[in-house]
């Protein structure tokens, strides 16, 4: 009895063990450049940074809202991809990032399930579709409500009250929609083309369309110079290639 | 420890250690802001609303696993049978499964689309973005707790009890009722400790099944979550956190108590 617990200790810390030392092994010496991404630019940086020779790039995706508070608390990185503007441009106020740049644009659409009757953006506003969106901290809720305000109070304050679901990053929205579980969610146009067969698109009229601009900053006391080569890239480079191929559009 | 070998004070700097390393970041829980503007914090309502229904979804949910579980086990108990190891292990998944994959694993059972989707429908039940959705994701994921405690404290019950019961002319529901549920007591309200504790804490099942809104199905840890990326919301996720660790620390206290140590050891290794 005594000898199978020992072995299964053992067997436990050897998998611990398995698991823990290559990560250890890597951040002893040379860490890699940490790229934290909004999570709509999981496919294209992702891409990018697969085929990047200048160094050994380690992409994080979550919400630039949830990236932005881990910089806050002091997590380390080397480069911020937002979503949005205003997030990067919040941490450059408080001293924790360089100058902002613009990097890419984007729209915001509907994404509906493939073969769901709703087909129009008036159809939201009908008693009993379901609708998942982005919370408000993360940008792409952010966009949602822009483009909500700017509709006649009736039919936003119909489609707000069909809104079950404020999910904490776009990936979770286009998942909801793709699953059926969402009836309808607003995301960007890249996440409606990156799902593919699984979810149709509304677009969204260009009079009701936030402006979508992300912005990247290098983060300080990270490894500046080949963040900066990595953002470079991405704006003109091979990364603004494969954000293209993504459906990014260049930024304005 | 009586000669102070090396082996002695190495196992010692470890305890220690080891000790250090768990309870610093439930210290600073409660250290890093001051309980000033912790309970300021959970004065909100969205903190409020979710505390509220954590207490609703996750009473509802070990209400469940309590009336189905408890005769589920005795029955378990009881009995040999083929396939029996089978069973216990298929009862014991979701205590080793990831909660995101609990939650795919629901939406492919009962979301709109999954193998039970149209039944489920059909019925006029809304699991998906509905409170009743929540209650569904926490008693997949906290059951296991109750069966495996359940199930080793029936087994505990001296049979020759439960037979002496029939010979004296108590049917089936009596003896179990009169016999063998108060022997079984301790483990059954360590399980159901255990059980609740999980599902206060369940966060992956309930965001991928159920969604996150305030009021319907954003329960404390979800809360927490959501409040992290908030300019200001990393106080508010701290008073959230810290009222789960006081009520974890309760029921794991309440565990210790109850005597439950004995089933988390050793529950369904005999």
């Amino acid at each position: 009895m005594k000898v199978r617990r020992i072995a299964a200790i053992g067997a436990l810390v050897a998998i611990g063990a398995l698991t823990v030392l290559p990560a250890g092994c890597g951040g002893g010496g040379d860490e890699g450049l940490v790229v934290l991404g909004a999570s709509s630019l999981q496919g294209a940086l992702t891409e990018y940074a697969a085929s990047y020779r200048g160094a050994d790039v380690k992409p994080s995706f979550a919400g630039s809202d949830r990236l932005a508070a881990q910089i806050r608390r002091g997590a380390h990185a080397d480069l911020f991809a937002a979503a949005d503007t205003a997030y990067p441009a919040r941490l450059f106020a408080e001293g924790l990032v360089d100058r902002p740049r613009l990097f890419a644009a984007n729209s915001l659409v509907v994404a509906v399930p493939a073969g769901s009757d709703v087909s129009s953006l008036a159809d939201l506003a009908e008693p009993g579709v379901e609708i998942a969106i982005g919370d408000a901290a993360v940008p792409v809720g952010a966009y949602t409500r822009t483009v909500l305000g700017r509709l006649p109070a009736g039919e936003r304050r119909a489609i707000m009250a069909n809104v079950r679901s404020e999910e904490p990053d776009v990936g979770s929205v286009i998942a909801k929609v793709a699953q059926g579980a969402a009836d309808a969610g607003f995301v960007y146009a890249t996440d409606a083309r990156a799902a593919g067969g699984a979810v149709k698109t509304i677009r969204v009229p260009a009079r009701l369309q936030p402006d979508v601009a992300y912005a990247a900053a290098v983060v300080k006391r990270g490894d500046e110079a080949a963040a900066r080569r990595f953002l470079d890239g991405m704006i003109d480079g091979e990364g603004a290639a494969d954000l293209r191929r993504a459906g990014f559009l260049p930024p304005p | 420890m009586r000669r102070s070998s090396p082996f002695a004070w190495i196992a010692l700097l470890a305890a220690l250690a080891g000790l250090a390393f768990l309870l610093v970041p439930v210290v600073a829980v409660f250290a890093d802001t001051g309980p000033g503007r912790l309970l300021d914090a959970l004065g909100e309502p969205a903190a409020r609303e979710a505390l509220w229904l954590s207490l609703r979804t996750t009473t509802i949910a070990i209400l469940v696993v309590i009336v189905v579980g408890t005769p589920a086990a005795y029955l378990i108990a009881g009995r040999e049978f083929r396939g029996r190891a089978l069973v216990l292990t298929a009862i014991e998944l979701p205590l080793v499964m990831p909660p995101a994959v609990a939650g795919i694993a629901l939406l492919a059972a009962f979301g709109p689309r999954g193998i039970l989707g149209d039944a489920i429908e059909g019925a006029g039940v809304e699991l998906v973005f509905q409170t009743a959705g929540v209650v569904v994701a926490l008693v997949f994921v906290s059951a296991p707790f109750f069966l495996r405690s359940a199930i080793s404290s029936f087994e505990a019950v001296d049979p020759r009890l439960l037979a002496a019961a029939r010979t004296l002319g108590a049917g089936p529901f009596r003896a179990f009722a009169t016999v063998a549920l108060p022997s079984a007591r301790g483990g059954l309200a360590s399980g159901l400790a255990l059980a609740w504790g999980r599902a206060l804490g369940e966060f992956g099942a309930t965001l991928l099944f159920a969604g996150s809104l305030q009021g319907v199905t954003r329960t404390a840890p979800l809360a927490i979550f959501a409040d992290f990326s908030e300019p200001d919301g990393f106080v508010s996720a701290l008073a959230l956190s810290a009222v789960l660790i006081l009520v974890s620390a309760a029921l794991l206290l309440a565990v210790k108590l109850l005597g439950g140590e004995r089933d988390l050891a050793g529950g369904g290794s005999r």
